[in-house]
């Protein structure tokens, strides 16, 4: 075989690989997806979705759960984005030069890396002791929105730091100062980027379980939340819930409530594609 | 004047400093004076000692190869330089008679007032309108929109862009032709009524035609502000402008009037390098 059949023969084989190693992941995702489909399809009704816990498994819903995880995670949301954005923009466009902006990125850098449960005790101690919230949505809000700081930080720095440098020198050519720069052409140049990085960190705080039950929210709740001092608890341990129990019944719920999750998630994530399809566009 | 074999040695710092200060008799009044001025990146010395004096509404070119430092001259001119981290300037800048790196000095009103082009077209991602109205706004310097509106066209104008633009002026400003951009970011720094305009290779990176109705405007606008010009092209500098000074490994080797200095410059690097010898 002469080089240039061997070069397109390896560029094949490579493709093949990636090829096969992309049907294996979307394989086994799919057949997690079907095996839940089929457990727990029959379970999904309206009244499935707007009850609450029973002890009977047929009479069960997850209207309480549903409620306090989007509860909790608009509360996130509303906690972590204005604070990792700041955060951003200051080590991004303020403090790059200062050596306590390196040790500080460094830092957040690790920070997210920490296993959340590590967060859950932090709160557990910050919020519900010291700062005496208890056992509420605030409690949990509080707490998840420091375990995705981190990932809202550097996700809004990558995205400043792709804004071409010349958007930046324009803008103070003709006299802008530096916050006029970042307000009017840095942000909205970044805010897709920024979007993305937020809806992935909430994507995963809305699947974290074990913050959550460090802080105490596994405790049984019975209704939706209606302020931020309730207490609450979210899908992901009514669903730790449900599959914890013997009894089939129980299982087939906890399917049910995987696939709202799931339906969850997936629409938060198409959420995000739309809103940042829609600003590129409006930039271009 | 003699040419041997070491005529591309520059002339000693002392034969410049001797030599250099003020420039030909003219009539109008120094708008911009450097002196003693050097400019560091980091540890390297990017200008060494340029002292020039600028004269108010001409058009002075700034020749010589790449990494002379007639970039970064023009740069420190508005304290663009200030962005980037690890630099330094070291002399005085007078503008106006006012020392620019003294303390105190608001940079952001000394770029209001010395307007700046860059060598690769960069509107921002807004339409026409907005690239235009943007200075005018966060400069505060139009109160209702009707005011704002006829800014804008006047600034326009003056770029002898407003006719293609007129009916497209809420259309995104990148679909336009890399001439019509640049255009437009020569309208966008008149908005705010510089004196000065500093232009880094505005051609550069146009054909023919455009590179035309740029000189064309460079040699419109002298009437009105002064006007700063680098460029690589020596046709260009001989075209559009009064005055020309040649740079040199970061050092002011000479400075005269165009024509002077295409025609009988007093240094043989100058002409080696006006006449294509190197470069």
């Amino acid at each position: 075989m002469n080089a240039t059949a061997r070069r397109r023969a390896l560029d094949l084989l490579f493709q093949l690989l990636a090829m096969l190693i992309l049907c294996l992941a979307l394989g086994s995702l799919a057949a997690l997806v079907a095996t839940v489909w089929s457990d727990g399809a029959d379970r999904l009704s309206w009244d499935f979705l707007t009850g609450f816990p029973s002890r009977r498994a047929e009479d069960a819903g997850i209207w309480h759960a549903l409620a306090g995880s989007m509860f909790v995670i608009l509360t996130t949301g509303g906690l972590a984005v204005p604070i990792g954005v700041a955060s951003a923009i200051y080590l991004e466009e303020y403090g790059t030069r200062s050596l306590s902006a390196r040790i500080i990125e460094f830092n957040i850098t690790n920070l997210a890396a920490v296993p959340s449960i590590i967060y859950g005790l932090l709160g557990l101690w910050l919020f519900v002791r010291v700062m005496a919230m208890g056992r509420s949505v605030l409690a949990g809000a509080s707490t998840l929105a420091l375990l995705v700081l981190p990932v809202v930080i550097l996700s809004t720095r990558e995205a400043l730091r792709a804004v071409p440098s010349s958007i930046r020198e324009s803008s103070y050519a003709l006299g802008a100062t530096k916050w006029q720069t970042v307000w009017h052409q840095v942000l909205p140049v970044a805010l897709p980027g920024i979007l993305t990085g937020v809806i992935l960190a909430l994507s995963r705080a809305i699947g974290e379980t074990a913050p959550l039950i460090s802080i105490g929210a596994l405790t049984f709740v019975a209704f939706a939340p209606d302020s931020l001092w309730s207490p609450f608890t979210v899908l992901p341990i009514q669903i730790f819930n449900w599959v914890s129990r013997p009894q089939l019944a129980f299982q087939a719920n906890a399917a049910a409530a995987i696939l709202v999750l799931l339906a969850l998630l997936l629409t938060m994530n198409a959420a995000a594609i739309w809103l940042r399809d829609r600003y590129q566009k409006k930039l271009v | 004047m003699s040419r041997d074999a070491t005529a591309t040695r520059p002339p000693s710092l002392a034969a410049i400093a001797a030599r250099g200060g003020p420039p030909p008799a003219i009539d109008r009044p120094v708008k911009i004076q450097a002196e003693g001025l050097n400019f560091y990146y980091g540890g390297t010395r990017a200008l060494e000692d340029i002292s020039i004096r600028i004269h108010s509404n001409v058009v002075t070119a700034f020749i010589g190869p790449s990494g002379c430092g007639k970039s970064t001259f023009l740069r420190t001119l508005n304290r663009m330089n200030d962005i980037i981290p690890g630099t330094c300037a070291e002399g005085k800048v007078l503008v106006d008679g006012v020392d620019i790196y003294k303390p105190g000095v608001d940079v952001v009103e000394l770029r209001r007032r010395v307007g700046m082009v860059f060598q690769k077209s960069n509107p921002f991602p807004k339409s026409v309108f907005d690239n235009v109205a943007y200075g005018l706004r966060i400069n505060g310097m139009a109160g209702s929109h009707s005011e704002l509106a006829a800014r804008v066209e006047e600034s326009l104008r003056q770029a002898a862009l407003w006719d293609e633009v007129k009916d497209r002026l809420h259309d995104s400003a990148l679909a336009m032709s890399g001439g019509q951009q640049q255009r437009l970011c020569i309208a966008r720094a008149l908005a705010v009524r510089p004196d000065i305009l500093l232009m880094d290779e505005p051609a550069s990176a146009l054909d023919p035609i455009a590179t035309q109705r740029i000189e064309e405007l460079v040699y419109d606008l002298k009437t009105t502000y002064t006007i700063l010009i680098v460029t690589h092209n020596m046709q260009q500098a001989a075209r559009v402008s009064d005055y020309t000074a040649f740079f040199w490994l970061g050092r002011l080797i000479e400075y005269d009037r165009t024509e002077k200095m295409f025609t009988a410059p007093a240094e043989t690097l100058t002409e080696d390098y006006v006449t294509g010898r190197f470069g």
